[in-house]
């Protein structure tokens, strides 16, 4: 089973969510449609994309733009998620050894101090997102059976490597379950909301461009997000 | 009754299907054969294949339903925070499901997302703002709109309003001979005042060719008037197309993409013909959007530019007072607190944020501005936007929504609220009228006509010296 699951399946896996993510950007770059949208995207191209770059940036950096400021809470909970969530499985030490093997890449691994941090910092964002839902009846009304399905997803990962890495129980089990959890998250990855790993970036840089061709930009005016 | 006679998915194809529209006073028989619309699920699948493209798409697919853009919208706020107004809730239980049913809904589902798309999103594109993932909630209102008109699924007064562009290419029943007779006929009425002035039509290479609100010379001519004055005492060389005049889009609020083609094309036919350096429309916010933001990709211009520069009309004025082609009577500067309402249309969508305070910088000393809470592009809409004012059936809902706006000019202390946008002006109106709080409102142009220091030579000549003359 380890053999399969660290074999076949992880190049299968990585394939698709590397070949997923692509065919998802290409297909959104591809559908971008001047008159449709009402955006003027390759007469100003240039100055389009810095206005993505504004937007893109406002929002990737903590308390970037009005709405992170206006609920810093969810904020913070957000960022750690997403900084566990791309960090811990490309630069934990145990990750970054078996890459080494496996795909002969070594990038360099956070001290395990670090790792630990963000581990509980990640369930703790976790458990608050997963309260907000529940709580919130503004977050509550919008969610469905899909949007737990991938938050169960996200966190499987984080729970089965804790068990193995902890030696709770079985550990092959544990350690099993671990890499097969990830390999479902990186599958999932292009077919669900969770593409947002790339389209988010498309996305938030396309509301860019269009403040920054259409909506005042060629004014010279800076949309402050 | 798979159409009816008057509610149909079919637009208004002359004149007189259009009084044959406004004669069903209120629209009652044409709601009642709403009821029996039927829907095309075929033509409705048609067109999300060929008009849903990937940003949409994507919006609708990687949706976090975070909630977090819940805040954001001013119905949401006003309505006590329920839930059935967060923006994404909106839009996913109607647009949302139109496509994920790939438009095999019914009636009962599409009067649903007719009510929602123009009684619950004034498009005010504030939410889109605010979305961690760019999700512009108003856009895709825009589009469901378009969906529903398409269907036949549209409030009475807006299928009149496309209507109206695609009959006599004005939001009311304004015709070529109506305006240029009213423009005439306030040349006129000024000329004891100013002897001077005219109103130019149809002048060839003109600096400026001035294009503006049907409701204008419809209802409102005093502001032909005062266009006309600022102009004349500024000097500038300029004029008014007889055909290609009116700017607004009613057509853009139905989602009459078509009928928003025809309309935008005959001013951009105006700028091409008389060849004016640029184009100065009035204070009206969807008009300066229809034509200047949105109308380039209705007409299909690659560059999403307007034929000639275009500006709003407060971005001329504060151009005027700056270059001191206007000067202002220092003893009639307004002297008590006032603030601004700023219009999406203009100051969201189009970054105009700094003309309107330039002016009154001019016309009030800057201690009597009294900002609201939030302001310039985070504004929330002053609650009657995207046509929500003119819906007679969503009346209560539109009413309720003023609140917003109410508490807000409230929280300033301000009695006097300048609003350069005239479905901003309606709506404040309107809040005046159902809650008095004891507010005044105004445009820029009365201000700056009444407190404009009138140059020499364009005052009337005294008799004694006129003798001399002769
Ligand atoms: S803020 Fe954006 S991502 Fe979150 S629920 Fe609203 S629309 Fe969806
Ligand atoms: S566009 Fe404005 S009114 Fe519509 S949902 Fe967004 S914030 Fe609310
Ligand atoms: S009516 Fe005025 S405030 Fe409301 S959406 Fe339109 S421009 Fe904005």
């Amino acid at each position: 089973m380890y053999d399969f699951l660290t074999g076949p399946m992880l190049y299968l896996s990585l394939a698709i969510f590397i070949g997923g993510c692509i065919w998802r950007v290409v297909w959104y770059i591809r559908g971008l449609d001047q008159k449709l949208d009402r955006v003027a995207y390759k007469a100003h191209l240039e100055h389009g994309l810095k206005h993505a770059a504004r937007s893109v940036i406002a929002f990737i950096i903590p308390f970037g733009s009005h709405t992170w400021r206006a609920k810093p809470a969810m904020t913070i909970a957000t960022f750690f998620f997403h900084f566990a969530i791309v960090g811990i499985p490309l630069f934990a030490p145990a990750h970054t050894t078996l890459m080494d093997q496996w795909l002969w890449i070594a990038p360099l691994s956070l001290p395990q101090s670090v790792v630990d941090f963000l581990i509980l910092m990640f369930f703790i964002s976790a458990a608050f997102l997963i309260l907000r839902r529940v709580a919130l009846p503004e977050v509550r009304i919008l969610t469905n059976w899909q949007d737990v399905m991938v938050l169960a997803i996200t966190i499987a990962p984080f729970i089965t490597g804790v068990l193995a890495s902890t030696h709770t129980g079985d550990y092959q089990f544990w350690l099993n379950m671990h890499i097969f959890c990830g390999e479902v998250m990186l599958i999932a990855i292009p077919f669900t909301k969770l593409s947002h790993f790339v389209l988010f970036f498309m996305s938030r840089g396309q509301l860019g461009m269009d403040f920054g061709i259409k909506r005042g930009g060629l004014k010279g005016t800076k949309f402050a997000w | 009754m798979p159409q009816g006679t008057l509610c149909r998915a079919l637009p208004v194809q002359n004149e007189e299907e259009l009084k044959e529209l406004l004669a069903d006073t209120g629209g009652k028989k044409y709601y009642a054969e709403m009821q029996e619309l039927d829907v095309n699920a075929d033509k409705l699948a048609a067109t999300l294949q060929k008009t849903l493209k990937s940003r949409l798409r994507t919006w609708l697919n990687i949706c976090a339903k975070c909630g977090m853009c819940a805040e954001s919208c001013f119905l949401y706020r006003i309505h006590n925070r329920d839930p059935k107004q967060v923006p994404a809730y909106k839009i996913q239980t109607t647009l949302g499901e139109i496509v994920r049913r790939n438009g095999k809904v019914d009636n009962k589902f599409m009067q649903h997302c007719m009510y929602t798309a123009w009684a619950k999103c004034t498009c005010c594109n504030r939410c889109g703002t605010y979305c961690p993932h760019g999700i512009d909630m108003g856009v895709m209102f825009g589009y469901l709109r378009g969906l529903l008109f398409s269907q036949g699924f549209v409030p009475w007064e807006l299928k009149i309003g496309s209507g109206m562009h695609r009959v006599y290419r004005a939001q009311m029943n304004v015709t070529e001979e109506d305006w240029v007779e009213t423009c005439e006929w306030m040349a006129e009425e000024q000329q004891e005042e100013y002897p001077l002035l005219e109103i130019p039509v149809d002048k060839e290479g003109a600096d400026i060719m001035y294009t503006c609100n049907a409701r204008e010379p419809k209802h409102y001519p005093e502001d032909i008037a005062e266009m006309a004055i600022l102009f004349h005492i500024a000097g500038e060389d300029w004029t008014v197309p007889s055909k290609g005049w009116e700017q607004t889009s009613l057509s853009m609020f139905a989602g009459d993409w078509e009928a928003c083609t025809m309309q935008v094309k005959e001013v951009y036919d105006a700028m091409e013909r008389l060849k004016p350096k640029r184009m100065v429309g009035t204070e009206c916010g969807h008009a300066h959007r229809a034509t200047v933001i949105e109308g380039p990709y209705w007409a299909g211009r690659e560059d999403g530019l307007p034929p000639v520069p275009c500006q709003h009309y407060v971005e001329w004025l504060a151009e005027a007072l700056r270059l001191g082609k206007i000067k202002i009577d220092p003893a009639k500067r307004i002297k008590e607190p006032y603030t601004i309402q700023d219009s999406c249309n203009y100051v969201r969508n189009h970054g105009i944020k700094k003309a309107v305070r330039e002016v009154m910088s001019y016309l009030a000393d800057p201690s009597y501005y009294r900002p609201m809470e939030p302001d310039l592009e985070h504004n929330y809409c002053c609650g009657g936007g995207g046509g929500f004012n003119g819906i007679g059936m969503y009346r209560k809902e539109r009413n309720f929504a003023l609140m917003t706006k109410r508490d807000q000019i409230l929280a300033t202390g301000a009695k006097l609220v300048i609003a350069p946008c005239h479905n901003c002006w309606d709506a404040i109106r309107d809040l005046e009228e159902h809650f008095a709080i004891g507010i005044r409102w105004s445009f820029l142009k009365p201000l700056v006509v009444h407190a404009a220091i009138i140059p020499e030579h364009l005052k009337p000549q005294e008799e004694e010296e006129m003798e001399e003359e002769a």
